[in-house]
């Protein structure tokens, strides 16, 4: 409860700023993300169980299920803070690569995010291409070989574009979902070259990539939470 | 002392891994074993190999890591991440195939090589063969 009576003096009111990601934006972000990611959780498994390991669904939900209850029982003063939790809860409860993937994506771009009260297009532009790399250097996933980056990349590339040209943050996200969302797509004929899939060789093509799904389905999260 | 760990899927296979190595190793060589998931299942866990691992610096001044495939490599790279670099250097990871590697490194370790060594032993381990003809 007091928490809410916090949240309500620092933000004046209770309307989320579409403009800024500050800290209430960005808490509602983590809950849209584990309700999409819940919401999907049969539909990432069902992808995953076709050139994987039937389990990215499952370990996804439980990682944003545990990250967002860490913050929902945490008070924050910088968004930075915000996504180192959700890095460590998912480093350790999602068991699969997707959870020291996506813990180094938020653990990187907590740091460029460390100490702001909030974010306009550019810093979350830069902090997510940060994650970004984190994720390359972790994982050495080139783009085409099948996997969460060949999402990322034309989102973030799009994200960063966007910010040159002056966009609001909600139009930003916008075009970089679309990008997102093709990027997801593209992977359908991919041969994976990374992660269990690349087991299955040539058998891989013609499904689309779970991670990269995953991955949209975030970036969906994070637009539709400003939406809102 | 030098510490080799095993990183698995299944904490039953990586205990298990460990214990057939350990027999290899004598009292000089640390074996252990992580895996599985925060909640038992199958999966590896940044946050329960990053908490060995500081264990284990503890006792050994050098760490030589054998992961099974996948999240446990990623999995550890992500926890040396956490690790102080004084920490960092003293950790290695091979890329060898987990039971055979485990074995000879535990063996190669015995003898007093350096983790560079072990490392490369446990390496060569793909080029095991068990049946001949």
């Amino acid at each position: 409860m007091l928490l809410f009576v916090l949240r309500d003096l620092d933000g004046g009111c209770n309307k989320l700023d579409n403009e800024k990601l500050d800290v209430n934006t960005t808490i509602a972000i983590l809950e849209r993300i584990k309700d999409i990611i819940e919401a999907n959780k049969d539909y990432l498994t069902e992808l995953d169980s076709a050139i994987g390991d039937a389990d990215h669904g499952i370990n996804m939900n439980r990682g944003f299920s545990k990250a967002i209850e860490k913050v929902r029982n945490n008070q924050y003063f910088d968004i930075g803070s915000i996504f180192k939790d959700v890095a460590m809860s998912l480093m350790s409860t999602v068991g699969g690569a997707a959870g020291p993937l996506y813990g180094t994506f938020f653990m990187r771009a907590s740091m460029k995010l460390a100490g702001h009260k909030e974010a306009d297009l550019t810093l979350l532009a830069q902090a997510f291409r940060e994650g970004l790399n984190g994720v390359i250097a972790l994982g050495k996933a080139q783009p085409g070989d099948k996997t969460m980056v060949d999402a990322l990349i034309p989102a973030i590339d799009a994200l960063e574009t966007a910010a040159k040209e002056g966009s609001s943050l909600k139009d930003g996200l916008a075009k970089a979902l679309a990008m997102a969302e093709k990027g997801m797509k593209d992977t359908i004929p991919l041969v994976a070259k990374k992660g269990r899939a690349s087991y299955l060789g040539e058998r891989s093509a013609g499904h689309q990539d779970p991670g990269a799904t995953s991955s949209y389905l975030i970036l969906k999260a994070f637009y539709e939470a400003l939406e809102n | 002392m030098i510490g080799i760990l095993v990183v698995c899927h299944s904490a039953k296979a990586a205990k298990g891994i460990a214990e057939i190595a350990s027999q290899m190793a004598g009292e000089k060589v640390k074996v252990v074993g992580v895996g599985g998931n925060e909640e038992g299942g199958i999966g590896t866990s940044t946050a329960d190999i990053y908490a060995v691992l500081s264990e284990l610096l503890n006792e050994c001044e050098s760490i030589v890591v054998i992961p099974d495939l996948g999240s446990a490599v990623l999995s550890t790279k992500a926890a040396l991440e956490f690790l102080t670099d004084e920490q960092k250097s003293k950790v290695i990871i091979a890329d060898a195939p987990v039971l055979e590697g485990a074995m000879m490194a535990a063996v190669e370790a015995s003898t007093g090589s350096p983790k560079e060594k072990v490392m490369q032993v446990a390496e060569s381990a793909h080029l095991l063969k068990k049946l001949v003809n």
